[in-house]
């Protein structure tokens, strides 16, 4: 269970969608990095597929698109510490919070409602 | 209130566009501010000036023409993410030596530090995603 207090800030940006097969990933993390830049306490809920996101060791692919893991790396630097997750996704794709790429909480989905709440604007990607 | 929409759906593919329309068409009626709607992800398609979609259908471009004409909705497209999908003002055309162009007012390229600042500006910012 849960035992921190839902995070507060001024940006959620909830990301949905796995690091390959689409561009979703990368353009949600766009938006994030570029409001982050602006001075936003910035906040990343990784939820469903988006879970796999975090997954560490993942390169970008014979199709010649650059991959995120890098862009994610960068997080760090832009401030972007305050990152979630959906636990019971994560689970259900048979992977453990060890073997994530960054540090990252892990959320039931219970506290899902708060953590929006705790934001005044929320980017869905 | 005042409110922005974020666009993530190309036009015709899916239902963003088509629900963000009908939003945006029942908040000027309520009484509502729409500033600006933001095309972002394959929703900058809907900013395609050649669009020509059969009549007897809804005209999504011609349809967000008008909510600037009449409302003065600011209609704004993520430069990076229309770049790489084909969709050039006149100036980006000419800068990157391309024979035509395929964005034109009242469409504007932008960047995302706009999405930002629309979403400080306005009261609701309201996500169409597919």
């Amino acid at each position: 269970m849960p035992t921190h207090a839902p995070a507060t800030g001024d940006l959620l940006v909830i990301l949905r969608h796995a690091p390959h097969g689409s561009s979703w990933l990368r353009e949600g993390l766009d938006a994030a990095l570029v409001a982050a830049a602006f001075g936003q306490a910035v906040t990343l809920l990784f939820q469903g597929d988006g879970v796999l996101s975090l997954v560490e060791g993942q390169g970008p692919g014979p199709l010649g698109q650059k991959g995120t893991a890098a862009t994610l790396d960068m997080l760090a630097m832009y401030d972007i510490e305050s990152l979630f997750y959906d636990q019971v996704a994560l689970a259900g794709f048979g992977f453990a919070p060890q073997q994530l790429q960054l540090p990252a909480t892990g959320v039931e989905a219970g506290a899902i409602a708060p953590l929006i709440a705790g934001h005044r604007l929320v980017l869905t990607f | 209130m005042r409110y922005g929409l974020l666009v993530e759906g190309a036009p015709y593919s899916s239902q963003a566009a088509h629900s963000a329309l009908r939003f945006a068409t029942a908040l000027v009626a309520r009484g509502h501010r729409l500033e600006s709607v933001f095309f972002y992800h394959d929703g900058v398609y809907n900013a395609a000036r050649l669009a020509a979609p059969p009549q007897d259908e809804p005209h999504l471009y011609d349809a967000w023409c008008s909510l600037h004409a009449e409302h003065g909705t600011q209609l704004q497209v993520c430069i990076a993410a229309a770049l790489r999908r084909g969709l050039l003002d006149p100036r980006e055309a000419d800068r990157h030596g391309k024979s035509g162009h395929s964005v034109e007012s009242p469409f504007e390229l932008t960047g995302l530090g706009q999405l930002v600042d629309l979403g400080q500006a306005v009261d609701r910012l309201v996500t169409f995603a597919p």
